[in-house]
């Protein structure tokens, strides 16, 4: 254990307090509670950054949980790790303040929930970027899913909250069970769940006929994740989140997670012609789709979330570009596809402080205004002037613009989507050039949707009338959380290149390892002005064309294009859903008929099947005749008598005969125990029995006679049919496994009890011995059970109240 | 012995599922008596009939019949009594509360 294992469990432990926190201050917001750990958390780690130029060094700390299996606890630490942790930590801290001011304090606001949800994804998260063994990774994995649905649903008075809870719960499950499926062949490919060791051995795994599944399940987890095309649906419907969660899970952090394992995972897939088209492919299309849907959106937070979906579809396809670096040396740490792996790493970043900053800054309009719907808003430029500076700020930088972060990113992918272009394998000549085209494209329409949100928003005719709350700035608290995200925003538009040492360079390292020889590392350095090149001429025509369409906005809101505004996708998200809950009700009741020969038939007829199928399967009948115990003729009459009174008893009419004929039977296998050698067994069975057919016929006195079974035939023949093949499979697995006991040398685990029975417990009765001591609690337990039937017994006879009556 | 045993055993198993099927109480919780006879014959024929002496260190035999399977099925019997027993009084009560012991009649009652 240490320090760096506790950071992601702390924020759990952290989470037992709150409770506490809610119920005893009361009159303090709880999140003022929260607030010093992630800060802690993040000064803590700012620590590991490295300043003075040199190559980073992982840190590895292993604490072993199930070592059989392979599952450690280890924390691994490297550049990519730690920019995903001081993401997770800093914009945790800035959204739990801000969150002190967005949920009021309010007498039935469950706050206690919402700041143990946030607590549980935010340790969840870290271990997920932290964790360096895959089924840790994937049990924290499928914790941020869990807390994320819980923060959706957290109005769950609201139809539309629940929705989208389920919704991202279904699909995120489903991919992360699919992740959990592809982590699984590589444990079968490698023999180790460390992903570290797997990438050492990705050389040898790539031939393997598991390679390419275990590829596209473990992208399946990721997709769904990251919100990739078609799985993306999730994402809008999850800004029913108070915007907090939206600003930190839905933008920031959580939907980072998919692109962070396929970050991870590029050393290992990278360089195959799979890879890199499906991951430059769906994050292509899922750019260009976010874009152009985004534009359709009226609520700013709709507009932010298809925003998100868009560009999380840009750093998917840049890492996907950035794997075709894995087929080129690398000369003095530049090459010209690791600059699509920079831009991705660059423009996770920036997205997540322009996007949470938005994120925030549209929540505070939400909070002030009333509404989120942008044909209702408008003037508000002269009303909220920090809300509208920030938003400029984030606007900016989302468009592409100078000198915002954003727009030296955006550079930066143009730079990677045109060198892609050069490549002469994967069969880039013939589809290459779409790339630069597509990311041109959605650049187009990213401008527009962030010009509409922003002019909409802040310029025209302020409209008091239609807004539900009187409009005025926010408080202070509330913009404190925005605004750093907003000078961040600036600083590392102005200054790049103090990212360039301390974050990104590690983090190329941990995705491109092995390019790079001892001692050398990438050199990164980052320009506004580059001169006239292609990138900045893309620049300019995504501006120019994108103010045209803007100004002919008015056009545009005419279109059916425009009118429309739900994903055609959820369509076959809902219809899925509708079918899925429709056809296991159908399916239910077929089978749940309420009656109880049903239910016994599925149980039978199952068990025939399975066992018959076993016998034919592994050719197991056989018969042995030789290694029998030798029969005695007294014997011989009672296993006779014994199949004749059983045979005897269903042909009986009236009940008394059947009870005795049931007791005969009892009776006659006590004889059996006798002759056998089982005298405690015997003893029992005595006494069992006399009491047993006591109390049939004690009971049965009050039961009706019994009638003649009115079956149709064919059921009458079924249930004898049925009856005859479970005895007969019965018989031949009986005779089979026998025969197999003696043709095997099978040594009995009950010497050990033979042996120690005295010189262990004192008792000379091994059965005995063996029930009250080597197996005592077994015993105990058993002794609770006859409690429970005894209770129950009295209940039953006692109290004879019916149902409704009180008891 | 033992196969002849297992086919004794085969026949409680056949008459015991024939009793289940049908719709009657009573022949239903016979049939789960003589089932669970059927179970434990079949565990100890099993494990091998009369390999030695009873289980018992004062008959200071040179070997012992299996205690282990002896000592499971001492287990089932207890429990199959008290589950015999619990359902002979379900039934009781069943038949006090709706008159009837069919269940095919007792299937979705109003009083539920």
């Amino acid at each position: 254990m240490s320090t760096l294992h506790i950071i992601p469990l702390a924020p759990f432990l952290f989470a037992f307090l709150i409770p506490l926190f809610y119920k005893k201050f009361r009159h303090i917001h709880t999140g003022w509670f929260v607030l010093p750990l992630p800060l802690i958390i993040f000064i803590y780690l700012l620590q590991f950054l490295p300043l003075g130029g040199t190559a980073f060094q992982p840190v590895e700390v292993t604490v072993a949980w199930v070592a059989s299996l392979g599952v450690d606890f280890t924390v691994y630490l490297d550049g990519l790790s730690l920019l995903f942790a001081l993401l997770i930590s800093g914009i945790g801290t800035l959204v739990v303040l801000y969150s002190i001011y967005y949920i009021a304090n309010k007498r039935d606001e469950p706050l206690n929930n919402f700041y143990v949800y946030l607590l549980m994804f935010m340790g969840a998260m870290l271990g997920v970027v932290l964790s360096d063994n895959l089924i840790v990774l994937y049990v924290f994995w499928e914790l941020t899913s869990l807390s994320s649905a819980l923060l959706i649903g957290y109005w769950y008075h609201k139809e539309r909250s629940r929705y989208g809870a389920q919704k991202s719960m279904l699909i995120t499950v489903t991919g992360g069970f699919a992740m959990l499926a592809g982590f699984t062949l590589l444990y079968l490919m490698t023999g180790t769940f460390s992903v570290q060791e797997i990438i050492a051995m990705s050389d040898q795994i790539a031939a393997s006929p598991y390679f390419v599944p275990a590829m596209i399940l473990v992208l399946a987890g990721a997709f769904t994740k990251s919100a990739q095309f078609p799985f993306h649906i999730w994402l809008p419907d999850a800004m029913e989140a108070p915007t907090p969660v939206s600003a930190y899970l839905h933008s920031a952090t959580m939907v980072k997670a998919g692109i962070y394992l396929v970050a991870r995972l590029t050393p290992l897939f990278g360089g195959q012609a799979e890879w890199f088209w499906i991951v430059t492919g769906f994050g292509l299309l899922t750019l260009l789709w976010g874009s152009v849907s985004a534009v359709r959106q009226k609520d700013l937070k709709g507009i932010l979330a298809f925003s998100t979906v868009s560009q999380l579809g840009l750093i998917m396809s840049l890492l996907g570009m950035g794997s075709a670096a894995f087929h080129y040396d690398v000369i003095d740490g530049e090459s010209l596809y690791t600059v699509a792996i920079l831009a991705a790493v660059f423009h996770l970043f920036n997205h997540a402080t322009f996007k949470g900053s938005l994120f925030m800054v549209v929540g505070i309009i939400d909070h002030e205004t009333g509404t989120r719907d942008i044909r209702k808003l408008g003037g508000l430029m002269a009303i909220m002037p920090v809300t509208f500076t920030i938003s400029l700020i984030g606007v900016a930088s989302m468009a592409g613009l100078p000198p915002f972060n954003g727009f030296l990113s955006k550079e930066i992918f143009f730079e990677g989507a045109l060198n892609i272009t050069t490549l002469d394998m994967f069969n880039v000549e013939t589809l290459g050039f779409l790339i630069p085209v597509v990311a041109w494209i959605a650049s187009v329409f990213t401008f527009v949707y962030s010009m509409m949100m922003f002019f909409q928003t802040f310029t025209g005719k302020h409209k008091p009338e239609e807004l539900p709350k009187h409009a005025h700035e926010a408080p202070v608290g509330m913009l404190i959380s925005p605004a750093v995200l907003g000078l961040m925003v600036i600083v590392f538009g102005l200054f790049p290149n103090m990212l360039a040492y301390t974050v990104i360079e590690p983090a190329m390292q941990s995705i491109l390892p092995g390019l790079l020889g001892e001692g050398e590392q990438f050199y990164v350095n980052i320009y506004h002005w580059h001169g006239l090149n292609t990138e900045l001429l893309m620049t300019m025509g995504v501006v120019l064309i994108g103010t045209a369409l803007f100004l002919n906005f008015d056009k545009l809101q005419q279109t059916a294009f425009y009118l429309g505004e739900r994903d055609p996708l959820n369509g076959a998200y809902d219809n899925g859903l509708t079918g899925l809950i429709s056809g296991a009700q159908y399916v239910d009741g077929v089978q749940m008929t309420g009656k109880l020969r049903h239910y016994f038939t599925y149980m039978f007829v199952f068990l025939v099947a399975v066992l018959s199928y076993a016998l034919i399967r592994t050719n197991a009948f056989a018969i042995d005749l030789a290694n029998t115990a030798q029969i005695s003729p007294y014997m011989f009459f009672i296993i006779l008598a014994l199949s004749l009174s059983t045979i005897a008893v269903p042909f009986m009419t009236k009940r008394v005969p059947a009870i005795i004929l049931v007791g005969i039977i009892g009776f006659l296998v006590a004889l059996i125990f006798v002759v056998i050698r089982a005298p405690d067994l015997a003893l029992t069975q005595l006494l069992v029995e006399t009491v047993m057919v006591v109390l049939f016929l004690l009971v049965f006195y009050h039961l009706p006679e019994l009638r003649k079974e009115s079956f149709k035939p064919v059921f009458k023949w079924s249930n004898l049919l049925i009856s005859l093949s479970v005895g007969a499979v019965v018989t031949i697995t009986g005779l089979s496994a026998h025969a197999f006991s003696h043709g095997h040398d099978i040594s009995p685990i009950s010497d050990y009890f033979v042996e120690n029975a005295y010189a262990l417990a004192g008792g000379e009765n091994i059965v005995n011995v063996i029930l009250v001591d080597f197996r005592g609690l077994d015993t105990l337990l058993e002794v609770f059970v006859l409690g429970i039937v005894a209770l129950g017994v009295v209940v039953l006879i006692k109290y004879k109240a019916s149902g409704r009556e009180e008891v | 012995m033992e196969v002849l045993m297992i086919f004794a055993i085969g026949i409680l198993f056949t008459v015991s599922t024939y009793l289940i099927l049908t719709k009657s109480l009573l022949r239903v919780v016979l049939g789960v008596l003589i089932l669970s006879h059927g179970a434990h014959l079949l565990f100890l024929t099993l494990s091998g009939l009369k390999t030695g002496a009873p289980p018992l260190l004062g008959e200071e035999a040179g070997s012992y019949t299996d205690p282990l399977p002896q000592a499971l099925v001492l287990t089932a019997i207890v429990i199959g009594f008290g589950i015999t027993a619990f359902m002979l009084v379900l039934a009781y009560r069943t038949y006090k509360v709706h008159e009837t012991d069919n269940f095919d009649e007792l299937r979705g009652s109003d009083d539920d």
